[in-house]
């Protein structure tokens, strides 16, 4: 069954599903997850590992050296700029006043007193 | 290989009304604009794989110039979203504004 398909194409298929399923995990977490910072992580995932994923899988079946060029481009770049701004935006989040849902309120109050110290240096 | 193509196209405009989805759904302006973010990387994505289903790999440079975008637009968002203006010179570390 498997005989006469490339190796490349296996790999391929495999990369391509696999970054299609976290693509959609990422965006289902996106919807469902109950608070604006696990949102963040699941973003994340979408943005790390699922297009990684995508992007190699195209770059197994590129037909010249340039899209193959293009895509590493995009790889790269995605890797650099998507980990900044998730970080520049749970740092505007935070510093604009939205609080993380939390279970132990205690250490919601250590939250908003490292804040009232952030504040008093400022 | 075209079936493939195909079912990861599915995949990512799932993904895509999962995240429109969100980006109406969002109680605070941060959750629109990260469902904002991860419309942008799916559409890059979208761009990559239409490029290779339809045999035209030039369509990466479409979605290199949108990787660009998505980030400095995300950035000029937050910044909106923070002073209700694009013409301050602000220090995001200590919140002072200069004008």
């Amino acid at each position: 069954m498997t005989e006469g398909i490339p190796v490349l194409t296996v790999l391929s298929g495999m990369c391509l599903l696999g970054g299609g399923l976290l693509v959609i995990l990422g965006s289902f977490g996106l919807v469902r997850l109950p608070d604006f910072y696990s949102r963040t992580h699941a973003g994340g995932i979408t943005d790390t590992l699922g297009a990684t994923l995508v992007l190699v899988g195209l770059a197994f079946q590129a037909p010249d050296w340039i899209s193959l060029v293009k895509l590493l481009m995009i790889m790269v770049f995605l890797f650099f700029t998507s980990p900044t701004s998730s970080h520049a935006l749970v740092r505007a989040a935070f510093t604009m006043g939205l609080r993380p849902r939390l279970d132990n309120q205690d250490f919601d109050e250590q939250l908003l007193d490292g804040e009232a110290e952030n504040q008093s240096h400022s | 290989m075209q079936q493939m193509y195909l079912i990861l196209l599915a995949a990512i405009c799932i993904a895509i009304v999962f995240s429109l989805v969100r980006a109406l759904l969002g109680p605070s302006v941060f959750d629109r604009i990260l469902a904002a973010n991860s419309f942008g990387t799916k559409t890059v994505l979208l761009i990559s794989v239409i490029g290779f289903l339809t045999g035209r790999p030039d369509f990466l440079d479409l979605a290199l110039i949108y990787a660009l975008i998505n980030f400095v637009g995300v950035v000029a968002v937050l910044k909106f979203a923070r002073y209700g203006t694009l013409a301050v010179s602000g220090n995001a570390s200590d919140g002072s504004v200069e004008q």
